[in-house]
């Protein structure tokens, strides 16, 4: 049955008051979740001032600065710094989007920071993956071919077919659109997602590939695919501006196409 | 502790190999709606008079009757398909979901059978 009522370790307590940066002209207030299993304790959101005149412009540069500065217990993952990695993914004025593109001024009064919603948390703003990526590893998303390769040149693909991929190899297996899908949430043990279906379709409209009908096969399933009620979440939130919700309504067309 | 490893997690059961033609007539029974729920808001709408016998006659005529068991079979079978849907969403575990969707199944039939002969009883002249 469906779970109503939140397991007690989710109810979150108001947390800790950093001081600081307090007279700065361009302070802004940060609300931060904050969550160690191994303490025991309930979740808790943290509140920390930082003075943007003495920080870099992204909601990233400002959870580095307060790291750095005035508490290294808090715990994000970041790498690129500049939104290909897809690591410093988290919740940010109630969106999915990638810390280390989202300008702080574009948030008004205090900025809410929380993991990304529905996963399971590690620490802090971490959440566990593993799911999201078994997902991603069980579209096989790698070229299957019968045909051997041209013994002197790659597999060669028009630009028109190249263009058809070139989109969804974008991806950045952030999951911040996963993470924001309604249906996702409540059935992520079968329903397969935004990101692994947008990767699903990379494969199945690459010219080169030609374990289609495989592909579609395994995708065929009230669940796996046929759970996305096209909310558009996805499309929504993707901090790389792509359009998972369009490519879930592509494969469900060739799912009709090959019926009919 | 789990020893299952997480891409055995998800690949579960394998395919079910359906959910195309639930798509699909959800879809198809959609747009047939939007069309006989336009016929059905102007055809009332048009009535001059919305008297017990005269809306009895006006079901009992055939285009009417016909276009009102339509009406209903297909909302009825659209229905279906959605509350499907809807408990698959919400309800997990077996027993329950089983159960809700046995209930729903034999709901929408009875709606359905209820309407038809509701329906057919007016246009053969059962009632007047």
């Amino acid at each position: 049955m469906a779970k109503f009522r939140l397991p007690r370790n989710s109810q979150i307590k108001p947390g800790k008051k950093h001081p600081g940066a307090d007279a700065a002209s361009n302070a802004r207030e940060f609300q931060i979740y904050r969550y160690d299993p191994d303490s025991g304790e309930n979740p808790r959101v943290d509140t920390y001032q930082v003075d943007m005149d003495d920080c870099g412009p992204m909601v990233l540069d400002a959870l580095i600065k307060i790291k750095n500065e005035v508490d290294p217990t808090l715990t994000f993952r970041r790498s690129c710094r500049e939104g290909i990695c897809g690591s410093c993914s988290m919740n940010i004025d109630g969106s999915n989007t990638l810390a280390c593109l989202k300008p702080v001024e574009d948030v008004k009064g205090p900025v809410k920071i929380y993991p990304l919603p529905h996963m399971p948390v590690v620490k802090d703003l971490v959440p566990d993956l593993t799911n999201f990526y078994a997902q991603y590893a069980s579209v096989e998303p790698w070229l299957q071919t019968r045909t051997p390769p041209p013994p002197d040149s790659e597999r060669l693909q028009s630009k028109e077919d190249q263009e058809k991929i070139n989109t969804p190899s974008a991806c950045i297996l952030c999951a911040c659109c996963s993470a924001a899908c309604p249906s996702y949430w409540w059935n992520s043990d079968r329903y397969l997602g935004p990101a692994a279906l947008l990767q699903a379709y990379r494969w199945i409209v690459d010219s080169r590939d030609e374990a289609t009908g495989e592909r579609l096969d395994a995708l065929e399933d009230p669940f796996r695919l046929y759970r996305c009620h096209t909310i558009l979440n996805c499309t929504k939130d993707c901090p790389k501006d792509l359009n998972p919700g369009k490519a879930i309504a592509e494969i469900k067309k060739l799912m009709v196409e090959r019926e009919h | 502790m789990n020893l299952v490893t997480p891409l055995n997690r998800v690949l579960g059961l394998g395919s079910a190999k359906g959910g195309v033609e639930h798509w699909w007539v959800q879809r198809l029974t959609a747009g047939a709606l939007a069309l006989l729920g336009l016929w059905l808001a102007f055809a009332l709408a048009g009535l001059d008079d919305y008297s017990y016998a005269a809306v009895v006659e006006w079901i009992a005529r055939p285009g009417t009757s016909v276009l009102l068991i339509l009406t209903s079979l297909t909302l009825a079978y659209h229905s279906w398909l959605g509350i499907q849907v809807v408990i698959e969403d919400y309800v997990h575990g077996g027993a329950a979901k089983i159960t809700l969707l046995t209930l729903s199944t034999f709901a929408h039939v009875a709606i359905g059978i209820v309407a038809l002969f509701s329906i057919l009883r007016i246009s053969f002249g059962a009632v007047s």
